[in-house]
């Protein structure tokens, strides 16, 4: 390991506030470092103004600020151009306004579009709302009998000529660790728009967005360090301007009659009303943040986490694991044989363990995987060894009062 | 098709662990001892017919499946339920709140505040989770009743 655990952690001021719990539930939501929130104390506290509208110099100041957190972020992702960088709530929101938004330009009736079976609600229900209404048919990969993305069912399933292939970079409920390069190269090969769902996979890795040739990549900002409220839709400058935009109003306008309305140019055209300034700044402080840290000694860290937890969950006979650990990004999901994934999660809660259980929106997920639900324990670079041997001590206690 | 004899077993079943179960409860301080008694109290209801698990009795919850059915006596204005949960720990909890409430009058259950209950038995922090647990559903679906 190359970083000094105590040293990390000590950046983490949620951790002092709660040295009684061990939190393993960061697919959820991440800690910040007090970089994040120091950042966001001084846009409140000496740069806040509205951007882009006023004006005087405050404004000019926070608009400033707040244009050169875009240029963060797409120096992060290596974007051709600051404006292919679009802020947004977070990825739910993204994918709200990315699906909204092709329907037409893009995506007429008749039109296919292809998902996985591991998709997020968020990646799935935005497409009943906005496209299937209007004859789009949607298609799904399936797993493999391992819980894998398949591949080969994959490259038949792009036989049907699908105009927008839309899939997770990393599984949020089972951790896999999506085969993105060749999702995104068989998927410009048949000719369609790719998407990739960067909620869980922007922590664990590097994205190039140029050298991946994505044409939309999401996430969202508390999901890497930073803060709720902010996330990133972005998309390829050709792709974004045929984009309609899902909420009018606000910055996104050029001209307005009460009897129609021309747009503003990227990014602002899709970023209607006041944007979420301090939370944009606090995402750069994230990224900023981030780059300091050695990126490749976490995933080692969360690699090892993963691992040790696994080998002693494989030591519970009545565990029932979902999620293996190899090309993991620090999740493994399980089950306790014939007991509701609930109760598991409470006597885990009752011992200061933070856990999610249930079906992690991803309901057509566990469809498919014939099970009611999971106990998913998801790890980040901050947690230590000795937390997933006190989480495994905690796990066979639930265990044994769950056998009685 | 509801049995109506599900509500007057489910009442023996309550008063039964109203009698033998609460006191002991009460005396127990480790979280242990009071999570073994609470996951075990499903076996003392009746047998609540699977054709019941039916969308229309489902109390909605996040993570585990409650089923909440309901009875009034029209002439004495008695509230009666009966219940089932697929998680253990749900199902204690609401076979503890339901202890408080069932076959009260409907002035009664106006008045009642069955969670202090959890609260005297510190099991309080379920309620607060109840978006996951659907405690909370319950609770309210209880009240809602009148």
């Amino acid at each position: 390991m190359n970083f000094d655990l105590r040293s990390l952690r000590q950046q983490f001021p949620f951790f002092s506030a709660h040295p009684d719990w061990i939190y393993l539930d960061n697919a959820a939501t991440l800690h910040k470092p007090q970089a994040v929130l120091d950042a966001m104390n001084t846009f409140y506290s000496q740069h806040n103004s509205n951007v882009h509208r006023s004006a005087h110099g405050l404004s000019q100041q926070a608009t400033a600020a707040f244009e050169a957190a875009r240029n963060t972020v797409a120096q992060f992702l290596n974007a051709r151009f600051s404006h292919e960088i679009i802020w947004t709530s977070g990825t739910t929101a993204g994918f709200n306004q990315l699906v909204f938004g092709l329907m037409g330009p893009v995506l007429q009736s008749g039109d296919r579009v292809l998902i996985s079976s591991m998709e997020h609600h968020a990646n799935i229900v935005p497409w009943h709302i906005h496209a299937l209404p209007f004859g789009v048919q949607l298609d799904v990969v399936p797993l493999t009998a391992d819980h894998r993305f398949d591949l080969a069912a994959y490259s038949e399933l792009l036989k049907l000529k699908p105009k927008v292939v839309s899939i997770s970079h990393v599984s949020n409920a089972l951790g896999y660790i999506q085969p993105i390069a060749d999702i995104v190269r068989l998927a410009k090969e048949a000719g369609a728009i790719v998407v990739l769902d960067g909620a869980q996979g922007i922590v664990w890795e590097k994205i190039d967005v140029q050298a991946l040739d994505v044409d939309f990549y999401l996430f969202s900002g508390h999901k890497l360090y930073g803060p709720t409220g902010i996330g990133v839709l972005y998309g390829k400058t050709q792709y974004l301007e045929l984009l309609r935009p899902l909420l009018g109003g606000g910055e996104m306008i050029k001209t307005v009659s009460f009897s129609s309305s021309s747009w503003n140019d990227l990014p602002y055209r899709l970023e209607a009303g006041t944007p979420n300034m301090a939370g944009a700044i606090g995402l750069a402080a994230a990224i900023l943040w981030l780059q300091q840290q050695d990126l490749t000694a976490f995933q080692q860290h969360k690699s090892a986490l993963v691992q040790r937890f696994y080998a002693g969950c494989q030591q519970i006979s009545a565990l029932e694991l979902l999620s293996g650990p190899t090309t993991n990004a620090g999740i493994v999901a399980l089950n306790l044989k014939n007991e509701h994934p609930a109760d598991l999660a409470t006597l885990l809660d009752q011992q200061n363990i933070a856990v999610r259980a249930g079906t992690h929106c991803t309901m057509p997920l566990f469809q498919a995987l014939n099970v009611k639900g999971s106990v998913r324990f998801s790890f980040a670079c901050y947690n230590s060894f000795d937390e997933i041997d006190r989480t495994l001590t905690a796990l066979a206690t639930a265990v044994e009062l769950l056998a009685e | 098709m509801i049995r109506p004899d599900i509500f007057t077993e489910t009442a023996t079943a309550l008063k039964k662990i109203y009698v033998n179960h609460l006191p002991q409860l009460r005396q127990l301080r480790d979280w242990q001892s009071k999570y073994r008694i609470l996951m075990t109290l499903g076996r003392e209801l009746p047998t609540f017919d699977s054709e019941w698990h039916r969308d229309e009795f489902l109390v909605q919850g996040c993570e585990s499946k409650a089923w909440l059915l309901h009875y009034q006596d029209p002439v004495t204005t008695q509230h009666f339920w009966a219940f089932d949960s697929d998680a253990r720990i749900v199902k204690g909890l609401v076979i503890l709140i339901l202890t408080q409430v069932n076959g009260l009058t409907a002035e009664e259950l106006a008045e009642a505040t069955p969670e202090l209950l959890l609260t005297e038995l510190q099991l309080q922090q379920n309620i607060s989770q109840s978006r996951s647990n659907g405690l909370l559903a319950v609770l309210n679906r209880v009240k809602a009743s009148l």
